[in-house]
């Protein structure tokens, strides 16, 4: 059974104008997505900024309001905002992408680790901390780290304090907006092997968001790409890297540098290749606003936007 | 066809941190050609940045020694006047963050005719002006009549970093730094920014020092490459002895933690890049980082070695260098 | 642009009406009414009445805010207890000293914080700085009405450079050359003494505006381009910073409201200040009530001032 079902999210974000300051339009950033999600599962999300990627995995732990559409959360509908109890939202948690600025600088690791157990969980003082050290040793740090300062840790170590307070709850799903980007790659192997060790440990469900298709190819089970605010292509691994059918979802494998040199040519040479092809061919792909659409079945996992046929 | 641009010879820029200086970019020598793309590789706090700014010579600060001989002209010994005359007509700069590398209250337009004003003083208003429309419609930019008299906040980020190239290129320079030109973009505009690089480069023939973390650009991008550690340059090749017979071992261990296909687990280099002020000052700065590494592999004074011609590798401890076990590897606290 | 003003516009009058009624609302619940100073305490207690009745002074509240809005629109400020004149006849005569105070003192404010604040900006930590520093702290620290009392022992009584009280020497006839002579000696002191003071903190803000604007990317994008030091900082820093400081403008008028109170009485300057502390001593309830509303619009209209100059100088505001 899918752990996560997302069912035709909505999430409009008003448009303010005139001199009385009325709603004059809607920004759709998240119009009509659905997609569900296995237990134990790795689901990326995939796209540009301003796709609505963020503005999803924000709508689904509630950080924004929805406008139309329903989330399942093993079963049960936590779409409403009466209805998230807090339960529910202690078994979703997020790990965002800059770990400089989601800590609280002023406070120690000790309480940043411990404040969703305050929260949520009745433990005394000293069944406090030895849950903190636990979940410092799970992520690989020193317990005398619970006296320091945010910014006394390196920026893979910041992120890893992101993540054990991410967990401390025991989550079932968790929801990483970008969690490598502003890391340094040999860092960013550190945190992606990490997050990979504690999901067979746990149990974890990820949805997964990112930008850069290499780190999703080297984690995701499933993706889908997101293309001003819809769905262009959705499917496992091997259906997006080796039978693209989008022309977006091609023109941004595309852009992928390729790490052998020896390619460059043939790469650039590919790139101008599909760059013309998506000129040519974008009103194949596109309505008349430039936008997706709906998703068409071209086998059991693969789902394109194309149009409706006949 | 070495038609040799730029000669860095020995460059130290140093920071003073409370009393005493720390060198962030320590004894670095390199060339650059005309058309060629250098690339300079590392993590933060490797001192490519560092470098970079020494070139420009933009760092406030800093103490730098060496050479850094631009044609006939060495920039170091250089007055503040000869460095005005050099930087934005020779020498040229492409920097990381469109976002606010651009003045927020002046126009677009303005903000190139600044460059051209300064260096082509006899220019008229009207020539001026041409020239702005013209560099804006050769980076990309449609209706570079309008864009003209815009504000940076109305561009996008590709946009704007469209306006940066252009203010870099105004007066064709022959040297041009690009400091991770594309890590603020997404990855279909970063695509489209290479291009551009790459095609002005063979316009003008001139040389290119691109700066990067992300290894993909420089291996679509570079001629040849320099890794960078701690403020030294630690290996340095052309681009495909590097990429097919990586020696360092940096270099290695950075290759191994790109994620590529078919592979399950990413390499993790232990510990963290020191600080400039916990630097080791003597032996090689690597080798906290592969502690399994005998000590006695390295060399005291780690010096560079060129092991084929044009393949450069800092200090003994590369041909002994392997990597752990599979599973063995563990996380280290790296605690400071 | 347009659309940013007219909605500023339309924010302004609600808040002008909020501040009559408050102000309104207070001077109902003090003692005594437009009758109490004027009647003779003899006269019996059934024709007071009548006349309270005739008046309308036991009208509901909103009828005599009404009735009160209806004056002052017209100008008609109400009756001074005190001096038995219209209260809007007593204010004209005021304001037009402390407007001359005012102007004076802003002068006088800007021709000290623009140089300091730009000196302090562009060599900051250097001794320079730490000077100018220096003193904009002791500027923070020293109470106007100390300050102003010292400058006026100093300069007034023991220098005898400038007047001691007042806003002219007698006998002059306005409107002549020798009659702005003298009004201008007279007010020199009072604006230096309050400019000293308010200045320290356009200072600061200018100088940490300066500093902030230096460590932008821009500015090395600037130098990038080969632009000289001088250029550097006229064509980017200061422009820059000093777009910021016209916002400051309005917040500047506020303090000076609240400066002229304090420095008109001690300097015996004959303004709307020292009208405003002479009334409240002297329970000349209508003349208060003017006056506060009057301070108060000069402080919504200050807010609006800022704003507006901030959307025509800053192109992130005026274009949209």
């Amino acid at each position: 059974m899918a752990i996560l079902d997302v069912n035709g999210l909505k999430v409009y974000f008003p448009i303010k104008g005139g001199v009385f300051n009325r709603t004059v339009g809607h920004i759709k950033a998240v119009d009509d997505v659905s997609f569900s999600i296995e237990q134990g599962k790795t689901y990326g999300l995939v796209g540009e900024s301003g796709s609505g990627k963020s503005t999803t995995g924000r709508a689904i732990v509630g950080l924004e309001n929805i406008t139309a559409g329903k989330i399942l959360f093993e079963g049960e509908d936590i779409t409403s905002r009466k209805s998230k109890t807090k339960d529910m939202r202690k078994d979703i948690q997020m790990i965002f992408q800059d770990p400089y600025s989601s800590l609280n600088p002023r406070k120690r690791v000790l309480d940043i680790i411990a404040e969703p157990l305050q929260n949520y969980e009745k433990l005394t003082k000293s069944e406090e901390k030895q849950r903190v050290y636990e979940l410092l040793e799970l992520v690989g740090l020193n317990p005398e780290s619970v006296w320091k300062f945010p910014h006394q840790f390196s920026g893979g170590q910041r992120q890893r304090i992101g993540v054990a307070r991410a967990i401390a709850l025991k989550p079932k799903l968790i929801i990483a907006d970008e969690p490598v980007s502003a890391l340094d790659v040999s860092v960013q192997a550190q945190v992606l092997n990490f997050m990979q060790d504690i999901q067979k440990e746990l149990d974890l469900t990820y949805l997964f968001i990112s930008h850069d298709l290499g780190v999703v190819e080297h984690m995701c089970d499933e993706i889908a790409i997101m293309y001003r605010g819809r769905y262009v292509e959705q499917g496992t691994r091997k259906d997006i890297f080796e039978n693209p059918q989008h022309i977006y979802t091609k023109r941004l494998i595309a852009a992928i540098p390729d790490i052998n040199p020896r390619n460059r040519d043939a790469q650039y040479a590919f790139r101008q290749e599909v760059k013309r092809e998506y000129e040519d061919s974008f009103d194949d792909y596109f309505n008349a606003e430039g936008l997706a659409y709906k998703l068409q079945n071209i086998s059991d996992t693969h789902r394109v936007a194309l149009p409706e046929r006949g | 066809m070495s038609r040799k641009l730029l000669e860095i010879e020995n460059l130290t820029t140093s920071f003073k941190i409370g009393q005493a200086y720390y060198a962030a970019v320590d004894d670095v020598s390199l060339t650059v050609n005309r058309n060629e793309v250098l690339g300079i590789v590392g993590e933060s706090g490797s001192g490519k940045s560092a470098l970079a700014f020494s070139v420009m010579r933009l760092h406030n600060r800093a103490k730098i020694e060496g050479k850094i001989q631009l044609e006939d002209v060495d920039l170091v010994k250089a007055t503040t006047s000869e460095l005005n005359q050099f930087r934005g007509d020779k020498l040229s700069m492409i920097f990381q963050d469109p976002l606010t590398a651009l003045n927020p209250l002046m126009e677009i337009g303005a903000q190139i005719s600044e460059t051209l004003i300064l260096h082509r003083p006899k220019m008229s208003k009207q020539e001026r002006y041409d020239r702005v429309i013209e560099l804006l419609d050769l980076v990309g930019i449609s209706r570079p009549e309008h864009v003209y008299q815009q504000y940076p906040h109305e561009l996008s980020g590709g946009m704007r970093q469209r306006v940066i190239i252009a203010i870099a290129i105004a007066n064709k320079p022959q040297l041009l730094i690009a400091d991770e030109p594309t890590t603020a973009l997404d990855v279909t505009i970063q695509a489209q920014i290479l291009d551009l690089i790459r095609e002005l480069r063979d316009e003008m023939d001139a040389g290119i020092i691109l700066i990067t973390h992300d290894l993909g650009v420089v291996a679509e991008m570079a001629d040849r490459i320099a890794v960078m550690y701690a403020g030294q340059i630690v290996e340095i090749a052309d681009v495909h002895t590097l990429f097919e017979n990586p020696l360092h071992p940096y270099t290695k261990s950075l290759l191994n933690s790109v994620p590529t296909e078919g592979q399950d687990r990413l390499h993790v280099i232990q510990g963290i890049v020191p600080g400039l002020q916990h630097l080791p000052r003597t032996g090689c700065r690597f080798a906290a980082r592969i502690p399994w590494i005998d000590e006695s592999v390295h060399e005291e004074n780690p010096v560079l070695h060129e092991v084929t011609p044009g393949h450069f590798v800092r200090c003994t401890c590369h041909s002994h260098f392997y990597f752990p076990e599979e599973g063995k590897e563990e996380i280290t606290n790296g605690n400071t | 642009m347009w659309k940013f003003i007219v909605r500023r516009l339309l924010i302004t009058f609600p808040q002008i009406v909020l501040l009559s009624i408050l102000i309104f609302l207070m001077a109902q619940s003090m003692p005594g009414d437009a009758l109490t100073g004027l009647l003779d305490p003899n006269i019996d207690q059934s024709t007071i009445q009548e006349q309270r009745e005739r008046m309308g002074l036991n009208d509901p509240w909103h009828i005599k805010y009404a009735d009160w809005v209806g004056g002052l629109v017209q100008g008609d400020l109400g009756q001074s207890f005190r001096f038995k004149m219209d209260v809007s006849e007593l204010i004209s005569q005021r304001m037009e000293n402390t407007i001359l105070l005012s102007i004076v003192t802003l002068i006088f404010t800007y021709l000290m914080a623009i140089p300091l604040g730009i000196t302090s900006g562009r060599y900051n930590d250097t001794l320079l700085d730490q000077a100018i520093t220096g003193y904009t702290y002791v500027g923070f620290a020293t109470p106007l009405f100390i300050f102003g009392l010292i400058m006026l022992f100093i300069f007034g009584y023991q220098l005898g450079w400038f007047p001691t009280s007042g806003s002219v020497a007698p006998g002059m006839v306005p409107g002549t050359l020798d009659y702005w002579i003298s009004k201008l000696k007279h007010v020199m002191l009072p604006a230096l003494s309050m400019a000293l003071i308010q200045t320290v903190s356009t200072v600061q803000y200018l100088r940490s505006e300066i500093v902030d604007t230096k460590q932008k990317d821009f500015i090395i994008t600037a130098r990038a381009k080969g632009a000289s030091e001088s250029r550097v900082y006229n064509r980017h820093i200061f422009r820059n910073s000093l777009l910021p400081i016209a916002a400051f403008f309005g917040w500047e008028i506020t303090t000076l409201i609240s400066g002229t109170v304090f420095i008109e009485q001690i300097f015996g300057y004959p303004g709307m200040g020292l009208l405003f502390l002479e009334s409240i001593n002297m329970r000349d309830y209508s003349v208060v009530t003017a006056l506060v509303l009057l301070f108060g619009i000069a402080q919504i209209l200050g807010a609006l001032l800022s704003d507006i100059i901030l959307s025509l100088v800053d192109p992130r505001i005026r274009i949209k």
